[in-house]
């Protein structure tokens, strides 16, 4: 902690202080969806029967294919910040492309996931939706809420990554200036970090 | 301040092994829900979701390699947020 | 002030001229100064209405039945009051205000660690109050669930609650962001030599409540986006007509509102440690424990949500384990009292106006924090639940806790915020009104609660008239007080007041700069080479 007391006297530029933010703010992100996983758990230990029915109307390969292609995604992010260490520019957007590109398909297979759903009249206020029994209304207002905001963070997390894209290739983000690319990268882990729970909890009930 | 200090740099290769890691892992945890094991399929799916967390944590989001400060820090919000479910658990477990 | 004169040179941050002059000088302003007081003033703008409607609302209770509104204009108005008071005066009161005016400046930093996202900050705050007051205005009606927008009837009113809901939202955001700002200042900006353990009390207290805001506002946050979606998609959470669980609700807002009240008391402490320290002219007592018991309360404070849903069908095994963990938290909290005394002892005690607002803290502080005992334990709680105890208790720890801080901080820092002095003898005796007024308004409520009077109705049965006359009297004194107190620091600024550099003789940092201070506060970076309060 002593090597944080003596080197500000730039005030403008601080890596670790943009660092810390971030850090920061997952915490706070991590509690946000944490008040959702209070309430998914309370409400799947009082409807357990009513959780697993529910759940078969998932597609467990969907879902995993899903999970794989972020993991995915996390990788090559990981790799595209080392690679912006190594200076190595041309690396670094080719990894960066593949993370927006694995984000794309993940939204592109949720938009079939979500759309098969709707046609079958299942989306949130539907006439069928509000014949349900009650621990269904429940899994599914939780499932279509739940991985909806973690595709609104999908969706911030590819803002900030092509943010960080077009600062690498202008040369704005570059070895020794890069975290905004470091803080996009820890972003798209923490969306990656709630996919994994998301998808054992509901595509995995037994 | 000294970057080069704490930038420690991970290689290409230890982040392919780690992504291969988590995916065998993720494929097991699909492996182990399919089978019955009664009550212990939520536990062993969660373990294993948790073990992918630390592992994502630790090498992707590289709290391995970063100062002692982060580590500690996160350790205590997953405490403190585990603590919270299981202070909730007490009202309905005993309802 | 000798070395005043060598700073005159350069305009303080009141008269400092950027890219924009006048009102947009101030509104693109990134200087934490410049933001705490537009923080300031527009908070002072939203507690005077909070005031104001709390009046009427005592004007109303002066006799049984009908006086001067109906039932749903008064559910209106206490769930405005409530909302006003709480998420746009209490909350960020102190830690706004105070917190960024001075703590970059006791820590010896130019600024926080992110200006601009310090900035961003108070642009959410005004937008979520003007969403918030907005609610009273559009819609179908003023919203009348009361502040804490309880399910069912918040999914089921037909009054404005989205937009209200919507605009704590954003509020708490702001909160958040300001925490999350905080707590990087301090740990990436304290002067060469300060370590931790020399930082100013009332830093970290910040610091602990930087932290509560970022781990407790975000589950409200969520919870308020699940009511909206509840009420807008048509999608179930907590209605019980399709299994959902309303006392679900209650636990994920307390477990944010729980801890809201650290965010306001906290702070509120580590003024009153400043004040306690510098007007007895003696070092703390016992630096480390008021630190870890800092630290204590907002951790401990996060795990006693319960003990507010002790009569809503909670298990019987999650009630004890509440109140024993409520009990626990009187623990820290009483080592700041006792601390507090013992620096008194054996001090060298100067009687200025903001000792005594310290004071009058640690009185009124104490009957709301016993009285919080009654409330925190199992059996007396099921007696005095929802009747105007409550009402009389939360008053005396949030308004007498937070608002005599606020106002002692006032009056503590307010030559170095404006460099003028106010007049001493007219500030105290606004205080000994305002002081006698607030205990004849509340207090008269604790007996009222224990003899049964229930709180939030507009109505109220004969038995209750006479303690209710003497509690509506005591509004008035209390508002002539607030008055007193206001206008004589309004006449400060005007220029009545005497102009001063440091009248308190302070040791924290802010004490050793000219004031109003510069735009970055310090010419250089000092070098910090002994304890914080080195009184010798």
């Amino acid at each position: 902690m002593e090597t944080t007391a003596n080197h500000h006297a730039d005030l403008h530029r601080d890596d670790e202080a943009s660092k810390i933010g971030m850090w920061l703010f997952i915490f706070t992100e991590i509690l946000l969806f944490g008040g959702l996983f209070i309430v998914y758990s309370v409400y799947r230990f009082r409807n357990p029967v009513a959780f697993h029915i529910a759940h078969e109307e998932l597609s467990i390969t969907m879902g995993l294919i899903n999970t794989i292609i972020l993991l995915i995604s996390s990788a090559t992010v990981a790799i595209s910040i080392s690679a912006i260490q190594k200076n190595d520019k041309k690396m670094t957007l080719i990894m960066l492309g593949l993370t927006l590109l694995l984000a794309l398909t993940f939204l592109v297979n949720k938009y079939f996931e979500w759309g098969a759903k709707f046609e079958h009249g299942m989306y949130p206020g539907s006439e069928l939706m509000k014949m349900l029994s009650n621990g269904d209304m429940l899994f599914f207002s939780l499932y279509f809420f739940m991985t909806g905001l973690h595709g609104i963070h999908i969706i911030v997390g590819m803002i900030l990554l092509a943010v960080s894209f077009f600062q690498v290739k202008s040369g704005k983000i570059h070895s020794t200036r890069f975290f905004l690319l470091e803080n996009s990268g820890l972003y798209w882990h923490l969306v990656d970090l709630i996919w994994i729970f998301l998808f054992p909890l509901f595509y995995l009930i037994h | 301040m000294s970057e080069d200090k704490h930038h420690h740099i991970v290689e290409y290769k230890n982040h392919i092994l780690v992504l291969l890691l988590l995916i065998s892992l993720t494929v097991i945890t699909v492996a182990i829900t399919s089978v019955e094991l009664g009550p212990y399929n939520t536990a062993a799916a969660m373990l294993i979701a948790s073990i992918k967390v630390a592992i994502v944590l630790m090498y992707f989001m590289h709290l391995r390699f970063d100062q002692k400060i982060y580590r500690f820090m996160a350790t205590i919000v997953i405490l403190i947020f585990m603590a919270v479910i299981v202070v909730t658990f007490f009202d309905y477990l005993y309802r | 002030m000798v070395e005043n004169t060598e700073h005159k040179h350069e305009p303080n941050f009141l008269e400092y001229r950027g890219k924009y002059t006048g009102l947009m000088g101030w509104l693109t302003s990134t200087d934490h100064k410049r933001i705490g007081l537009m923080y300031f003033y527009a908070m002072m703008t939203f507690f005077l209405s909070g005031v104001v409607m709390g009046l009427l609302m005592k004007l109303e209770l002066i006799s049984p039945g009908e006086q001067i509104m109906g039932a749903q204009t008064y559910n209106g108005l206490f769930t405005v009051h409530g909302l006003t008071m709480i998420f746009l005066f209490v909350i960020p009161g102190v830690a706004a205000v105070f917190g960024n005016l001075f703590m970059p400046i006791m820590i010896g930093a130019k600024d926080v660690s992110f200006p601009r996202l310090n900035l961003f900050s108070w642009y959410l705050y005004m937008i979520g109050a003007m969403v918030v007051l907005a609610s009273q205005f559009m819609g179908d009606g003023p919203p009348d669930t009361g502040w804490t927008f309880y399910a069912p009837y918040s999914l089921k009113t037909q009054t404005n609650v989205v937009a209200a809901v919507t605009g704590a939202f954003i509020l708490g955001f702001s909160s958040i962001l300001t925490g999350l700002n905080f707590i990087v200042t301090m740990h990436r900006l304290r002067a060469p030599g300060m370590g931790w353990m020399r930082m100013p009390l009332f830093c970290w207290t910040l610091y602990g409540t930087g932290w509560i805001q970022l781990l407790a506002t975000p589950v409200v946050g969520i919870t308020f986006l699940m009511v909206i979606a509840e009420r807008t998609l048509g999608i179930g959470f907590f209605d019980p007509a399709i299994g959902g669980d309303p006392i679900l609700y209650q636990h994920l807002f307390w477990i944010y509102s729980h801890p809201a009240v650290y965010i306001m008391i906290l702070p509120a402490m580590g003024v009153i440690t400043e004040i306690v320290i510098t007007f007895s002219r003696k070092t703390v007592f016992g630096y480390t424990a008021m630190v870890i018991s800092s630290m204590a309360i907002a951790f401990v404070g996060y795990f006693v949500w319960g003990h507010h849903m002790y009569t809503s069908g909670m298990s019987t095994t999650a009630r004890w384990v509440f109140s024993f963990i409520t009990f626990l938290v009187a623990i820290p909290s009483a080592i700041k009292v006792f601390n507090w005394t013992a620096t008194l002892y054996k001090g060298s005690i100067n009687l200025q106006t903001p000792f005594y607002w310290a004071m009058g803290f640690i009185f009124v502080f104490m009957i709301g924090g016993f009285s919080g005992l009654v409330l925190g334990s199992l059996a007396t709680d099921i007696h005095v639940h929802d009747t105007a105890f409550v009402v009389a208790h939360f008053h005396y720890i949030v308004f007498g806790g937070t608002g005599f801080a606020f106002f002692a901080a006032l009056h503590y820092w307010y030559p170095k915020m404006y460099g003028k002095l106010y007049n001493g003898k007219i500030a105290n005796i606004g205080l000994v009104i305002f002081f006698i007024g607030f205990n004849t308004l509340y207090f008269p409520m604790f007996i009222l609660g224990l003899m049964g009077m229930p709180r939030r109705y507009y109505d109220y049965l004969e038995q209750f008239h006479s303690l209710n006359i003497v509690s509506t009297v005591g509004s008035w004194i209390m508002a002539t007080g607030l008055i007193i107190v206001i206008v004589n620091l309004l006449r400060a600024k005007k220029g009545s007041g005497k102009e001063v550099d440091d009248p308190w003789e302070g040791r924290t940092l802010e004490w050793t700069i000219s004031s109003p201070p510069i735009l970055e506060n310090f010419e250089e970076i000092p070098v910090v080479d002994h304890e914080p309060y080195d009184y010798k």
